[in-house]
């Protein structure tokens, strides 16, 4: 777009691009070991299992959280009804929630020796399983639909923020041209608010083909698995980063897929704000509908589960009190609160090169800084103490050199590392936010820019930022989110003596002990909820 | 230039982590630190030496590969004698010639080269519901019995504590009688496997299975929790093959890493760990039977009775373990 757009822009995203992918080479690498035919063997025996369920519960997690987002965040953003400003905030608390707890909890509460089952067998007095029929929970049905309780507001966020940047001029035209809500919502809302869907759905996808917690509670073994299995019981590094190769070409697809699916398609606006008169008044049964909707999604997916973490934290206070919850909270807040700062940095930078740059190769670098999100966060770890750990061994060989003391594992076992894993980790969710605002900002605006004569430092500074204020925002915060809850690179990372509440409740989870750790993730919970709420002022915030 | 300095600080911050560490001793566990934190405290009180723990269910063999001579790391503890056997595999621990260990630990439960010695033994009991079913003399065998069908309940064959429990199989029947084994048991489930051991005792409570396969110390550890105390109450706990064998143990264990910066003192903490002190703890807090002879069990623990353990040397099991994880795969056992 710019012509003469200098060359250290170019440059300087692809260091960040290739610093970000590392990991990746270190796993890609590794792949290239013997690996003493696991991978025959599993393509033997479990494989084929494992494929068909990681590809059926992401469609299934993406088909069942895209529908019940896409209502909430219509209703929210352009209708009125009895509690929307509500909503439009508390629909997003189940980001706060760890999935692994969810799962949990629904597990317990659902199965056959749980509370529900247990109290409809005592009232019909029904003796075994073959007496009556209740939906297992530990399906592949069960996991989707649980993941997509705890993953909608991904799509939710980005289809809301989406449907409230629509500019209310191209609405008037539509109301003036005769069309009613139904109609504007399927001809006009839905296909301008594709690129963000198509970016919610993406996360969603992501989130799913990563997760090893949830599925494993629910008993559905999908590639994730295999990989932990390899990796940790057969002991092959190799085979378990061949497995991971192919969950990266899975994701790949998908999003290669999509992107070529949309790609004439390209939806400028101008920034202009909806008022309060631009949205539709629901008639007084729509109104209710609209609410009853509302509040059981955030039921399902928040209140319940969370009223039962507060009856555990209750019931097992005394055990599970001690005065170390502060400083693990700081633990949390301080990673947390850089990660996002450092991703969404990353991803201004690289969307802006992407976006401005004449060639066509600076498109590449935002590509492969987002390829971190798929990876399991146990294998990500390994990616990333590789480079790290060759890294210091290095340093410490030059201090050798010089007769000195090296100072040890000063990348590798820092925070550093923690920091650095959780930036390769959830930098997609930064470059997705900013993606999408960009994805609305016309490029008359740059050609403008450029008649003027602005220079590209002073284009980013001074018109992109202030554009790119709300997804930058949305970046921000999603990031904070998921790095408090993040877990298994966590785990792996942390440097000697760091405890985060992540890795404190998880302690106890593993062992099924949920109720020891409740309070714990009652706390995870709330630092999360601070963020939320402020997330969505910035985004109502209407100046 | 407040960037600049915000930036310093960072990298100042992330260095203090490193040298505070360098004054206590840094453990590596794979098992949760909850369950050691109390032992650990009381011997910081005894000599002094603050002690650091990492908890991880999973990696740490590898991240102690990667660190090389530069790991911090000076003792590692693992749940289970596969993990400990990883450890000497991949080289990443060093033989500790301890006369006090030697002394306390029997000569079954550590390596024939003392890089690994057991701290605790847990038996892999076969539960049996109390109403339906009552105390019954079991083998592991029996569990592949078509008179079961429908009516055992295990967690996932891949967990450690199942893996090492096929391997003995194995070991003891073969790689082909075993896998006939696996599939009559797969055949008698009364569900998918799924959730842990705890969660198998609560199944039969409930009705849903009458047998399940769990280590002891979950009853005990049932009995203490008020919400749980009526579920571990529906069960009998009988231990196998007392007729021939003996029961299959598993052990916890630790090892003094490669690496280890403070030798000395880790050396000093692992004899702790095998005093009657640590293994009086042990075994009244994680309701585990004791590895020191003269310790006895907790009363709780005492009063299941005495058993017949198996006599196979542990680490002959860590040469049927990848065999097993093949076998499960190729049953599907938890498909």
């Amino acid at each position: 777009m710019i012509l003469g757009f200098a060359k250290r822009w170019s440059v300087t995203s692809y260091v960040v691009a290739a610093i970000l992918t590392l990991p990746l080479v270190a796993i890609v690498i590794q792949t290239a070991a013997p690996d003493e035919s696991i991978f025959p063997h599993l393509l033997n025996t479990v494989l084929p299992t494992y494929v068909l369920n990681t590809l059926l519960l992401m469609l299934s997690v993406c088909f069942w959280a895209t529908a019940i987002a896409i209502p909430a965040a219509w209703l929210v953003a352009r209708c009125d009804f009895p509690g929307r400003r509500v909503f439009q905030w508390a629909l997003l608390l189940p980001l706060a929630m760890p999935a692994y707890v969810v799962a949990y909890v629904y597990t317990d509460l659902l199965d056959y020796a749980g509370p529900i089952q247990r109290g409809l067998r005592h009232l019909f007095n029904w003796q075994s399983p073959q007496d009556y029929f209740f939906p297992d929970i530990r399906t592949l049905a069960g996991a989707s639909v649980i993941l997509a309780l705890v993953l909608f507001p991904y799509i939710y966020l980005l289809a809301r923020t989406a449907f409230l940047e629509q500019s209310s001029s191209l609405q008037h035209a539509a109301r003036v041209m005769g069309c009613g809500p139904w109609r504007s919502f399927w001809r006009l809302s839905l296909p301008m608010a594709r690129p963000a869907l198509a970016v919610g759905a993406a996360l969603v996808a992501m989130e799913t083909v990563a997760d090893f917690a949830t599925v494993s509670y629910f008993s559905v073994p999908t590639l994730t698995t295999a990989v932990y299995d390899t990796w940790l019981e057969y002991g092959s590094l190799s085979a378990a980063a061949k497995l991971s190769a192919i969950m990266l070409f899975v994701v790949f697809g998908i999003i290669g897929i999509e992107r070529f699916a949309r790609r004439r398609q390209k939806l400028f606006q101008k920034h202009t704000e909806l008022n309060d008169g631009d949205r539709y008044t629901l008639s007084k049964t729509q109104g209710y509908l609209a609410l009853g909707y509302c509040f059981g999604l955030l039921l399902l997916a928040f209140l319940l589960p969370f009223m039962i973490l507060m009856g555990y934290g209750w019931q097992y206070f005394e055990v599970s009190w001690n005065g170390n919850f502060l400083n693990y909270a700081v633990n949390s807040l301080y990673i947390a609160v850089l990660v996002s700062i450092i991703t969404v940095c990353i991803a201004v930078l690289l969307m802006f090169v992407r976006r401005c740059s004449p060639r066509k190769a600076d498109k590449l670098p935002s590509r492969f800084a987002s390829t971190g999100y798929a990876l399991p966060g146990t294998v990500l770890a390994i990616g990333v103490l590789v480079p790290l750990t060759y890294l210091d061994f290095v340093i410490n060989d030059i201090y050798a050199y010089f007769d000195a003391l090296g100072p040890g594992l000063i990348l590798s076992g820092s925070i550093f590392v923690l920091l650095f894993g959780f930036s390769v980790r959830f930098v997609a969710i930064a470059i997705g936010s900013v993606e999408t605002s960009y994805k609305r900002m016309s490029p008359t605006l740059d050609m403008a820019a450029m008649t003027m004569g602005l220079k590209p430092k002073i284009l980013l500074w001074r018109v992109h930022l202030p554009l790119l204020r709300k997804g930058i925002f949305a970046g921000l915060l999603l990031v904070f989110i998921e790095s408090m809850k993040e877990l298994p690179a966590a785990l792996l990372l942390r440097p000697v003596g760091f405890e985060n509440l992540a890795t404190y409740v998880y302690q106890f989870v593993s062992d099924e002990q949920l109720e020891h750790g409740a309070l714990a993730a009652i706390v995870i919970v709330l630092v999360g909820l601070i963020p939320l709420i402020y997330l969505n002022r910035s985004l109502e915030h209407r100046s | 230039m407040k960037f600049v300095k915000s930036l310093a600080f960072l990298g100042l911050a992330c260095f203090a982590t490193v040298v505070s560490a360098a004054e206590t001793l840094t453990v590596y566990s794979y098992r949760q630190a909850f369950l050691i934190e109390p032992i650990l405290a009381d011997f910081t009180k005894e000599t002094g030496v603050k002690v650091d723990v990492v908890f991880s269910k999973n990696g740490i063999a590898e991240r102690l590969a990667r660190e090389g001579r530069l790991s911090p790391a000076d003792l590692i503890l693992t749940s289970d004698f596969s993990r400990l056997m990883e450890l000497v595999d991949k080289e990443l621990v060093q033989p500790v010639n301890s006369k006090t260990l030697s002394d306390n630990i029997p000569h079954a439960l550590r390596s024939p080269q003392d890089d690994w010695y057991a701290l605790t033994k847990r038996v892999r009991n076969i539960y049996s519901s109390k109403d339906r079913i009552g105390p019954i003399a079991i083998d592991y065998e029996e569990l592949a019995d078509p008179k079961f069908k429908g009516k055992i309940c295990t967690r996932s064959g891949k967990h450690p504590y199942n893996i090492s429990l096929v391997a003995s199989m194995i070991a003891h029947h073969g790689e082909q009688e075993t896998k006939i084994w696996l599939e009559g048991v797969k055949a008698n489930l009364a569900r998918k496997p799924q959730g842990n051991d705890r969660a198998q005792v609560k199944a039969v409570k409930e009705g849903l299975c009458d047998i399940a396969i769990g280590n002891s110390y979950y009853l005990g550890k049932m009995l203490q929790d008020p919400n749980q105390v009526s579920w571990a109450e529906a069960v009998n706990i009988n231990f196998p093959n007392q007729e021939n064998r003996g029961s299959h143990i598993n052990v916890s264990g630790m090892a003094l890493a490669k690496h280890s910066p403070h030798k000395e003192n880790a050396i000093k903490l692992m004899e702790y760990l095998s005093s009657d002190a640590a293994q009086k703890a042990y075994a009244e807090v994680n309701m585990e039977y004791p590895v020191k002879l003269n310790v006895a069990p907790s009363k709780l623990v005492a009063s299941w009775g005495e058993f017949k353990a198996d006599e196979l040397p542990i680490y002959k099991l860590a040469e049927y373990h990848k065999v097993a994880v093949k076998l499960l795969d190729e049953v599907k056992f938890d498909l």
